[in-house]
């Protein structure tokens, strides 16, 4: 009789969904159906063990083909490349578990190499503006309880995040928020009309590029000075109106997304708009949150933080001591300036979301891809280790976008000799223990390592 | 004063670290000690001889040592980090940090510098003679007192992220300065005598802008408050004076609230 699995955790967005039932096959080896959770959710969980897995690490041949080779030669292969290049980096852990993502650490002090995650090209303006100016966040379980006006700012969760609205802002009812949507005031601020600003109370088509000037406007008339006629598209009145909204709201969270993250001037954005929530605090309870993207992006910021004091963008080159400014030791950067000369790609797409001219760069050195499925990154690698899918197949901890840590279960074994993230690390790790164990006695030439790149130059 | 000259003779492949250049670190020591001076390529430590022809000896000390540099420095960062005193000469371009957290002496690029240079400057000199990179004398991450003194110079543009958390010293940009100048400064004056793209001042608590050319997007937070003639870099002109940024914190002193100026020339 098929089994079901109750309280599974959703491996796709940073809203973590805790709530779905998963139905397995008898002999515990296929996923028959998921509920509660959403379309891209439903998917991953399908996708595991609907299709053709990759089982084997796969070695590239002279002739640009894959050969199927096994786990120990993958490891030893990967830990030669991190011990002979000068500067590796290790990219990635957007979709992984914190164990994974300590073991990967443990990996990248041995071998001197530059630790970094997706936040670098996504959520790391934030980190900076966080750095600079503070963070007055809140839990996720306190907005769905207490806020009575909601701010999506160039965030797009109808879309990115399909549960947020209905789990945390907009549609439940809460301890003091009885009444759910009807108690709530919604507000976004786009430069597009999405369809999160279809279900807004008031809608703000802020001009591509000017959430800064706006941000200062709203800082400004909060303060009870004059503001220009418009500010960044808006009208005065109407930004007069969205300040004394936020200033009358019993309780309030503005969410931001990629659009202050990614728009001209980055962290600065995110930092006035942290100062903006400041300033609301003068008059009642405001709190601010990034809309975090995979499931356990949050994961290494809060792991290597606690490991070595920065979130991402990690130089350990120097081994004895871990330095940190995006802008310089950023994976893309690092990538375009030809600093590096090895290149780890770990649960994530560099492959699909880096420029072309960073992965140009990148490719004329060794790519090793660890990922489950097969992506843009794992068909231009050298070498591609398949390992299971976290959520599904490995269980683990991983960090909600609140910051709020969840052990994640697993709902079917992995296929037949596929290691986890962790595992594949730990093994790494000893090979390159052994490899210096090794030079340190024979005081020799250093090895390089076997198996042939790809000849094929982007 | 004695001088080291350092000619690039055998690039690296990635970027060279070399944050033991300084008059400081070459200061008593003779040509083959510097040459034995560490400098970083990724995790590979190296003698400074390995990639730079050493002629001539430090001084005696930091003040009597002058260092120049000769060869296409483009892939070396960090020259001139932390000095105290001294002075470099570096013939071409450079890379990222040059004159980062400096306190004393001058360091002057006859080329381009990229980002992060003079940052946390807190004395000395830094001349750049073409174009320097984003974070010019701005911050280091998360920290919130930004540069304290020195005066930095730079002909050509900058890029974006300007004396970022500004607290002291001087900043003359004789060309075009991209978004965020002075962003969070508690001090200092900047001087950009071309134009400005935007963001000019925001979250701006203390200190003083002069733009001589216009500012693209000035921020709704800055109003105007009168003309004024005042004396910038040796030269007497009229400027538009506004305060900000409105929508910042500010200080009182002996009972007046103040605000941060940014002058532009009429």
């Amino acid at each position: 009789m098929p089994k079901k699995v109750e309280n599974v955790g959703c491996p796709y967005c940073g809203v973590c969904c805790d709530d779905l039932v998963v139905t397995v096959s008898d002999d515990g080896k296929k996923i028959l159906e998921v509920e509660n959770a959403c379309a891209i959710g439903n998917q991953i969980f399908h996708h595991a063990t609907g299709g053709e897995r990759i089982r084997l690490p796969r070695l590239r041949q002279p002739d640009g083909s894959y050969k199927d080779i096994s786990y120990d030669e993958a490891v030893d292969y990967a830990a030669k490349v991190l011990h002979n290049a000068k500067k590796p980096l290790i990219y990635g852990f957007g979709s992984t578990n914190c164990e994974g993502m300590a073991a990967a650490a443990k990996v990248a002090e041995k071998a001197g190499a530059v630790l970094d995650n997706c936040a670098s090209i996504c959520h790391g303006s934030s980190f900076l503006a966080i750095f600079d100016n503070g963070y007055p966040s809140c839990t996720l379980g306190e907005t769905k309880n207490r806020a009575d006006v909601i701010v999506y700012w160039g965030a797009n969760p109808a879309h990115a995040h399909p549960r947020h609205m209905s789990r945390y802002s907009i549609f439940p009812r809460g301890f003091f928020t009885g009444k759910g949507h009807k108690s709530r005031k919604i507000i976004v601020i786009d430069p597009r009309h999405t369809d999160t600003a279809q279900v807004a109370d008031i809608y703000l088509q802020v001009k591509q590029g000017y959430d800064y000037d706006l941000f200062n406007a709203f800082r400004t008339a909060a303060r009870g000075h004059e503001i220009p006629k418009e500010v960044a598209g808006i009208k005065r009145e109407q930004i007069l109106e969205v300040v004394e909204i936020m200033k009358k709201a019993r309780f309030g969270t503005i969410f931001y997304g990629m659009g202050l993250c990614h728009s001209d001037g980055r962290n600065h954005n995110v930092d006035i708009a942290i100062s903006l929530t400041r300033d609301l605090n003068d008059f009642t309870k405001w709190t601010i949150m990034a809309m975090r993207g995979h499931y356990n992006i949050t994961g290494p910021g809060a792991v290597w933080s606690w490991q070595y004091g920065y979130p991402y963008c990690l130089d350990l080159t120097k081994k004895d001591i871990a330095y940190m400014n995006p802008g310089e030791t950023s994976s893309v950067d690092l990538a375009m300036r030809d600093e590096v000369d090895a290149f780890f790609n770990v649960g994530t797409d560099a492959g699909a979301h880096f420029p072309i001219e960073a992965v140009k760069h990148l490719k004329k050195h060794p790519w090793i891809t660890v990922d489950p499925n097969i992506c843009m990154a794992s068909e231009i690698s050298d070498l591609h280790i398949p390992v299971g899918i976290v959520g599904v197949e490995v269980p683990g901890i991983v960090y909600r976008m609140d910051n709020v840590p969840i052990q994640y279960r697993k709902v079917i074994d992995p296929p037949e000799g596929v290691i986890s993230d962790e595992e594949l690390f730990e093994r790494i790790h000893k090979r390159l223990c052994e490899l210096e164990a090794e030079e340190a006695a024979k005081g020799q030439v250093k090895a390089v390592p076997e198996g042939i790149r790809a000849e094929s130059e982007p | 004063m004695k001088t080291v000259t350092l000619t690039l003779t055998n690039p690296s492949e990635l970027l060279l670290e070399g944050q033991n250049i300084t008059p400081d670190n070459f200061a008593g020591k003779k040509a083959a000690e510097i040459a034995a001076l560490d400098v970083w390529e990724g995790k590979q430590k190296s003698p400074l001889g390995k990639y730079f022809t050493v002629e001539g000896d430090g001084g005696a000390t930091a003040a009597e040592t002058k260092i120049v540099l000769r060869g296409d420095c483009t892939r070396v960062k960090r020259i001139g980090q932390q000095m105290t005193a001294g002075e470099i000469v570096i013939d071409g371009n450079a890379d990222m940090y040059i004159g980062g957290w400096m306190k004393g002496g001058k360091i002057h690029v006859k080329g381009n510098v990229d980002s992060f240079c003079g940052i946390g400057m807190e004395g000395g000199e830094l001349i750049v003679d073409g174009n320097a990179g984003s974070h010019l004398g701005s911050s280091p991450r998360g920290e919130w007192r930004g540069m304290k003194g020195g005066l930095i110079r730079v002909a050509g543009d900058v890029g974006n992220d300007t004396a970022t958390f500004i607290n002291g010293g001087t900043i003359v940009i004789g060309g075009d300065a991209d978004i965020h100048v002075s962003t969070h400064g508690e001090g200092g004056i900047v001087v950009v005598k071309g134009n400005a793209k935007g963001r000019v001042g925001g979250q701006m608590v203390k200190g003083d802008i002069y733009v001589y050319g216009t500012i693209e997007n000035p921020l709704p937070g800055f109003s105007m408050v009168g003309e004024v003639e005042q004396e910038v870099d040796g030269e007497t002109a009229r400027f538009a004076h506004y305060i900000g940024d409105l929508g910042e914190r500010h200080p009182t002193s002996k009972g007046k609230t103040v605000y941060a100026n940014i002058y532009t020339r009429i």
